[in-house]
């Protein structure tokens, strides 16, 4: 990210911050003061590099789509996230923090889900690098997601149900958070999007960031440009996205444009679209828009996507909404899985259920026939075969 | 002087304060508490603003609010409840609660409804100390209003003395490293250490204390202690308020 979107104290603009109680404190403020110089140094980079592309299977291919360019009448790419190990994005940012977590001294990760893919990823990358694993998980996505949670589980790592509040994400988040306080001694907590405190959101940033440094590449290989004239990514807590965006953030060529989950419609209040009805407020340690009434309390999202059903928004997306650096778009569940069904039928890739969002911008999009369009792929939709049996059959 | 700094300096260093979760069990307990509290031994009142996603509290308090919310309450009506009761109330009262249903008010607003419901000082756990100091002091020194800050045992001695510098009250020092309600004990040795630097403001020791043997401890190493999930968990057992309150109380401080 350049120095126009990140001041130094951790904001974007008016959004960002931690605000954390005291108890957080120490372990907050030793992440900010090192993790800049530890994802810096040789033994780091050198490690990180070389699980990325031995382990995850990076770089993962940009793919032209002939079928979607012919039909919306532009160059149409897709970036291959589904195509990592775990099968999405996520363990990009869950192995580059473990490493993180490991070099600071630490050998106990706590981490929140929802969908189950972050929880995957991390207990993925655990595994792998000899740290024990406690994942919180809302008694409500335990129920609808459980092969995810066979497969955490399969991998040693304790699954914990969170039962407070909605029993959803935004819950597991918040018990993530309280067992963190208590054990902030020996445990690092691996947050799974571009939300939480400062540093979280730079660090998710920085570990996605992977994913556009890539597309520069394989677009100039490919047309001869780095730069598109689009890139499309699915927004939950906004880390693909982030990814996708962030070599081409103060691009004058490039559009950035992100798909909220409009759930059953953004008027409806069963929806997960932050932007579109939220308002400024404080969401786990971070300044940014969530979903609240005027009493402050924070709502309950609806997606039908679990990766998407989040009341909040990282404060980089608050950032370049505000400043009109970013457009967000809302996806309708309806318009999500009638994508899905497209991209199965043309071109024989069955997307996860966050992504095929991105991919329901196509129709509403007005692109020139020379147009070049980066669409974030970013995960696979094995987990959401229910789903898909049940509505688009 | 306002009356809780009177209060904490006249009781040395045996104060009790409990703290308990506006509108719960009922919309209507926040007065009736309130009222029995203010006939008991007990020295000072917090009170919880109920919030859907209280981040540095456990189980029992988080249940609390839960129950808050179902009834209905809300920070305006907690403010019109404080405004009804505010005379017949001698013992002083604050409020503690989260950062965003102080933004959810808008902060000017938030001040002075403190100052008309009688609240001279609150505890936002979320608030940054240079967060208050640029974008709040201003307009909480107009409505006489000023913050109460947490410490740990392990937060660090140029931050405490940070701290000791703008508060007006108390500093409130955490046990241990935990969320509100757990059973771990009290970290003594760290705390001693915090006593030994003989700080401008009186300490008062919460998180976890939850009986007599508690909080003679937290006597020893500060000013007093303040209960929280106990005091909520007698709630939550009794049929009868009237006797059961004044008796837990008593049983602490007689
Ligand atoms: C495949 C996939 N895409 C997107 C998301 C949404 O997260 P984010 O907005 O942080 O990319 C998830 C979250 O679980 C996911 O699994």
């Amino acid at each position: 990210m350049k120095n126009t979107t990140q001041r130094s104290n951790g904001y974007y603009g008016k959004f960002g911050g931690a605000y954390i109680p005291e108890l957080l404190f120490n372990n907050v403020n030793k992440l900010q003061k090192n993790y800049e110089r530890i994802i810096r140094t040789k033994e780091f980079q050198t490690q990180f590099k070389t699980l990325l592309k031995d382990y995850v299977g990076r770089p993962t291919p940009l793919y032209f789509s002939e079928a979607l360019s012919s039909k919306y009448k532009a160059k149409i790419f897709l970036k291959r996230e589904d195509l990592n190990h775990t099968g999405a994005h996520k363990i990009n940012n869950a192995l580059g923090q473990a490493l993180l977590a490991k070099m600071m001294g630490k050998q106990k990760i706590v981490a929140e889900t929802g969908a189950g893919q972050h929880g995957v990823a991390v207990a993925t990358a655990c595994t792998l690098l000899g740290l024990s694993c406690v994942v919180f998980m809302g008694e409500t996505d335990i129920a609808r997601q459980a092969p995810n949670v066979a497969r955490m589980k399969m991998l040693g790592t304790t699954v914990i149900p969170s039962l407070s509040g909605t029993k959803t994400l935004k819950d597991a988040t918040n018990d993530a958070i309280r067992y963190w306080i208590n054990h902030a001694d020996d445990t690092h907590y691996i947050i799974g999007s571009v939300v939480g405190p400062h540093p979280y959101p730079d660090i998710v940033a920085k570990f996605q960031s992977v994913i556009s440094k890539e597309i520069k590449i394989q677009l100039k290989k490919q047309t001869g440009d780095a730069e598109p004239d689009y890139v499309i990514a699915c927004v939950g807590g906004g880390s693909n996205a982030a990814g996708a965006f962030y070599h081409f953030l103060g691009s004058k060529k490039t559009k950035l444009i992100g798909a909220e989950a409009a759930g059953m419609g953004i008027h409806s209040h069963e929806t997960a679209a932050t932007l579109m009805v939220g308002s400024v407020g404080i969401i786990h340690g971070s300044k940014t828009y969530l979903m609240q009434n005027k009493d402050g309390q924070i709502t309950e999202p609806y997606s039908i996507s679990a990766g998407l059903d989040y009341p909040g928004i990282g404060p980089l997306h608050a950032y370049l909404h505000e400043t009109k650096q970013a457009t967000y778009y809302a996806v309708t569940d309806r318009e999500a899985l009638d994508a899905a069904k497209e991209l199965i039928h043309l071109d024989g890739i069955i997307p996860a259920l966050e992504s095929a969002h991105a991919f329901a911008l196509l129709p509403k999009m007005k692109f020139k026939p020379t147009d070049v369009v980066v669409i974030n792929l970013s995960g696979r939709g094995d987990k959401d075969m229910e789903t898909y049996l049940k509505f688009i059959l | 002087m306002n009356t809780l700094q009177q209060t904490i300096l006249n009781n040395k260093n045996n104060n009790l304060s409990v703290f308990f979760t506006a509108g719960f069990p009922t919309m209507e307990s926040t007065k009736e508490i309130l009222g029995i509290l203010n006939t008991t031994n007990v020295d000072f009142i917090e009170i919880g603003i109920p919030f859907s996603d209280p981040l540095a509290d456990g189980p029992v308090i988080q249940h609390s609010s839960t129950i808050a919310l179902n009834n209905g309450m809300t920070l305006e009506l907690l403010f019109a409840q404080l405004k009804e009761v505010k005379d017949k109330i001698t013992k002083p009262y604050l409020l503690m609660g989260y950062l965003n249903s102080l933004l959810a008010c808008g902060i000017e607003t938030f001040y002075r409804k403190c100052y008309e419901g009688g609240v001279h000082h609150i505890i936002i756990p979320d608030l940054p100390v240079n967060e208050y100091l640029e974008e709040h002091k201003f307009i909480a020194d107009k409505f006489e209003v000023s913050p109460v800050f947490l410490i740990t045992p392990s937060t660090s001695e140029a931050r405490i003395k940070e701290i000791d510098k703008i508060s007006k009250a108390f500093i409130y020092v955490v046990s241990g490293n935990t969320t509100t309600g757990n059973d771990s004990s009290i970290q003594t040795e760290a705390i001693k250490k915090i006593q030994d630097m003989k700080l401008r403001n009186p300490l008062i020791i919460g998180f976890g204390i939850k009986n007599k043997a508690d909080y003679s401890e937290a006597c020893k190493l500060g000013n007093g202690a303040i209960i929280g999930s106990a005091f909520i968990n007698m709630i939550s057992g009794s049929s009868d308020l009237q006797k059961d309150i004044p008796e837990f109380i008593g049983q602490i401080k007689s």
